[in-house]
């Protein structure tokens, strides 16, 4: 294939080791080089769609060696992780002047950026486990970093489930080496298929979905999140509620459950249910907060309890030999909702970082009637929150209402009432956003605030673009190309061994 | 933080060396025997702190001061970026390939020598001067960072 | 029988992240639960009587074929041994940091305490 895959993890990493050396009279030079790195990833990404391929390291042939492997899911999450970091990166050259020791952040920021890509690419679980790793350690950072005191708190607590759920995977990767013998995911498809799971095998498994979901802030799991993307700066929130979250629990939970494991009923019962969960929950917990970026943090728990019910949706229907046409239904609408909240999540919070720069806070109750002062800002939170809301024209409605229509077709007609119910709940809280924030009458502290300027708006006006072009995802031409791949990958199962070992 | 008596000072001004020696030969034969980049970069370090408990401090940061190991943890990984790159750029060759063991000392003559094994002694070599230089600016950064309970820090 | 050893250290080790009140108690708590999980991997590997995984110089003059078969029926298993150095550097990395954010929050907020520092609630 004409991309490198290595490409995608070394690149970010160089970078990270070369800005340190600028220190602080060279902090333009380092902002510059940390800019084209995350715009050429945004170039590899979307040249590498349509491709796929296994590289292999060294070139050790595979059971020996480690390799990488991209295919359709692989290249959906790559391509939302480089628009979100370029967009969090152009942001961050003007949002974190106000910070101090620059560089490290740059260097902290492509260090994540590196290990998200190594673990969407990997076809070794221990790698996986490597750059998990990489990621979280680096994101532990980053969500401390103003060295407040609600900052220093959020990241402690995030830090101590993160390192717990980390060493709950590590265990179920030692388990799983134990039982099959080897570390590459296609051979241990292959032997799990050929014998069949035994206990340490089920222990396994319910070890990688407590592990995957601490990652991915699923309800049982989830007190972190509402404490650490607050107190994050506003970049830093973007990446981690937008895609963080994603790469490290929900691409991690599925590669394992349909590719490695093989999905059966009781797993896709586990997951609709935790889905069903961290929807309603986040949801009734979002809509009493008075703080603009808690209130989106509850909203990500709930909208990402939407993937997880998609995902588990088609798995259910797989394992239960229904009819298959409805299962890529079902996964088709649950992928595609994450690429949109990959996308308006991190707009959202984004325009949250500009109000929180031009007003000096984030209560909602202490804000209002910005709508005039701050156009843009205002123009870009709208379209954001019409599309999460699901109204008509905008993509979200489309992700939603593909869903209800998978959930309607497998006869779970309660699954479908409450899809519907909690996107009603989801449309008020962002009416209240809306009238708190930006309608209502402006309090006399905030007459001389302005629009903020420069890279912060471009980032703001980059993803809003992207927002409203994002229903053409359903068109044909690119479904074919960006998302059919993906759901064909979930919809094979365990013949990704087949593929990889035949290659 | 302060030194110590003049016995410990002229004791470990002997044995720091001896330790740096030691680190030096953990990772130069770290594909013959167990050890490899990671320990012999740990003792590289220790070596540094205990120049820095007997000595005091300042002594220490003047020796390796803040800016200069930082510089050298770049350069350790630059390093072995750069000998992982290389690999890349040989004719069809893929990322990490060992080219020196594959193309130039091909032969059992090499093997089990000091010289052999291709590029794995000069990844140890990198990975032993990152990890040196950044366990070593962790133990400074961590002991310069010292609060009063009024609230001054001492810098 | 050992394994299940390993997994009560584990246990032991969560139940100490999960109900001590000290900051340094939990880090203390997910460093045992670390040691545990790198113990699980040794055992892995490990066959009784078995010898280190080195050959030396000396073993190859009989032939290649001979050492491999003697050598494969006599060691242990590597691949976990270099599981675990991994595991080991990644935990060093992730204590460094948890105990660095330790000493700024004792310097911000006086106590070690969690039940004391509880700024953010809803």
């Amino acid at each position: 294939m004409s991309v490198p895959l290595p490409a995608f993890v070394a690149v970010p990493l160089v970078t990270a080791f070369l800005l340190p050396i600028f220190g602080k009279k060279g902090k333009a030079v380092a902002t510059f080089l940390a800019n084209l790195a995350t715009i050429s990833l945004l170039v590899l990404a979307v040249s590498s769609i349509g491709q796929s391929g296994v590289y292999e390291i060294g070139k050790w042939s595979i059971p020996l060696g480690i390799n990488l492997v991209l295919d359709g899911l692989s290249s959906l999450l790559l391509l939302a992780i480089s628009v979100v970091s370029t967009a969090a990166m152009l942001f961050s050259t003007r949002y974190m002047e106000q910070y101090t020791a620059k560089a490290k952040y740059l260097s902290l920021f492509m260090l994540m950026v590196a290990g998200m890509n190594g673990v969407v690419l990997s076809g070794d679980i221990f790698n996986l486990f490597v750059f998990l790793e990489i990621a979280s350690i680096a994101s532990y950072a980053l969500v401390g970093f103003g060295c407040e005191h609600e900052e220093l708190e959020a990241s402690f607590k995030y830090m101590v489930m993160g390192s717990i759920g980390s060493i709950f995977v590590l265990f179920a990767v030692a388990l799983v080496y134990g039982n099959t013998g080897s570390l590459n995911m296609a051979y241990i498809s292959k032997a799990i298929q050929s014998s069949g799971l035994n206990a340490g095998l089920t222990f396994a498994l319910a070890l990688f979905i407590a592990g995957f979901g601490l990652k991915a802030a699923l309800v049982p799991f989830h007190a972190w999140l509402p404490d650490a993307h607050p107190s994050a700066p506003a970049p830093i929130s973007a990446m981690l509620s937008g895609v963080i979250i994603k790469s490290l629990g929900v691409y991690a939970l599925a590669r394992v459950l349909f590719n490695v494991f093989g999905i059966t009923i009781q797993t896709g019962w586990i997951l609709i249910v935790l889905g069903l969960l961290s929807m309603i929950a986040g949801a009734f917990l979002a809509i009493g907060q008075w703080d603009f970026k808690r209130l989106l943090a509850y909203s990500s728990i709930s909208q990402l309890g939407y993937v997880i019910l998609g995902i588990g949706l088609g798995g259910l229907i797989i394992a239960s030999e229904a009819n298959v046409a409805w299962a890529s239904l079902a996964i088709l609408g649950g992928l595609f909702h994450l690429v949109n909240h990959a996308v308006y999540k991190s707009l959202l919070f984004l325009t949250s970082g500009s109000v929180q720069m031009s007003t000096g806070t984030r209560q909602m109750k202490q804000m209002g009637g910005l709508a005039e002062k701050m156009p843009v800002t205002r123009a870009t939170c709208t379209i954001a929150s019409a599309s999460i809301a699901g109204i008509p024209p905008f993509s979200g409605f489309w992700s939603k209402l593909i869903l209800v229509i998978a959930a309607i077709q497998a006869h779970l007609y309660w699954v479908a009432a409450i899809i519907v119910f909690v996107s009603l709940c989801t449309l008020i809280m962002y009416l209240k956003v809306q009238r708190y924030v930006f309608l209502g009458e402006l309090p006399e502290s905030l007459k001389e605030i302005k629009e903020n300027r420069g890279s912060m708006l471009i980032a703001m006006i980059f993803l809003a673009c992207l927002c409203v072009l994002m229903g053409l995802l359903l068109v044909p031409g690119l479904r074919f190309n960006i998302l059919e791949p993906a759901v064909k990958v979930l919809m094979d199962g365990v013949s990704y061994s087949a593929n990889i070992i035949g290659m | 933080m302060k030194g110590m008596t003049i016995i410990v000072k002229t004791i470990s001004s002997w044995v720091k060396v001896l330790i740096f020696l030691f680190g030096i030969y953990i990772i130069l034969f770290g594909h013959l025997t167990p050890g490899g980049g990671f320990a012999g970069g740990v003792i590289l370090a220790s070596s540094y702190v205990l120049l820095m408990l007997a000595f005091g401090r300042k002594f220490a940061e003047e020796n390796l001061s803040l800016p200069v190991a930082s510089k050298l943890d770049c350069v350790g990984a630059l390093l072995f970026a750069a000998v992982a790159l290389v690999g890349l750029f040989y004719g069809a060759a893929s990322f990490f390939w060992n080219f020196i063991h594959q193309e130039y000392l091909v032969g059992t003559d090499y093997e089990f020598n000091l010289v052999s094994a291709g590029t794995i002694p000069l990844s140890n070599i990198a990975i032993g001067l990152k990890v040196g230089a950044s366990l070593f600016l962790v133990i400074l950064v961590l002991s310069i960072f010292r609060p009063d309970m009024s609230g001054n820090e001492k810098e | 029988m050992p394994y299940a050893l390993c997994f009560l250290l584990l246990m032991i080790g969560l139940y100490c992240a999960v109900t001590k009140k000290n900051m340094i108690k939990i880090v203390i708590g997910i460093m045992v639960m670390e040691y545990a999980v790198n113990l699980f991997l040794i055992m892995l590997g490990y066959r009784l009587g078995g010898i280190a995984p080195i050959v030396e110089k000396g073993d190859l003059e009989s032939g290649a074929e001979q050492i491999a078969a003697s050598f494969l029926s006599a060691s242990v298993d590597p691949l976990p041994q270099a599981l675990v150095l991994t595991a080991i550097v990644i935990s060093l990395g992730s204590l460094a940091l948890m105990i660095s954010i330790c000493i700024r929050t004792y310097e911000k907020y006086g106590t070690f305490d969690i039940t004391q520092i509880r700024r953010l609630k809803g």
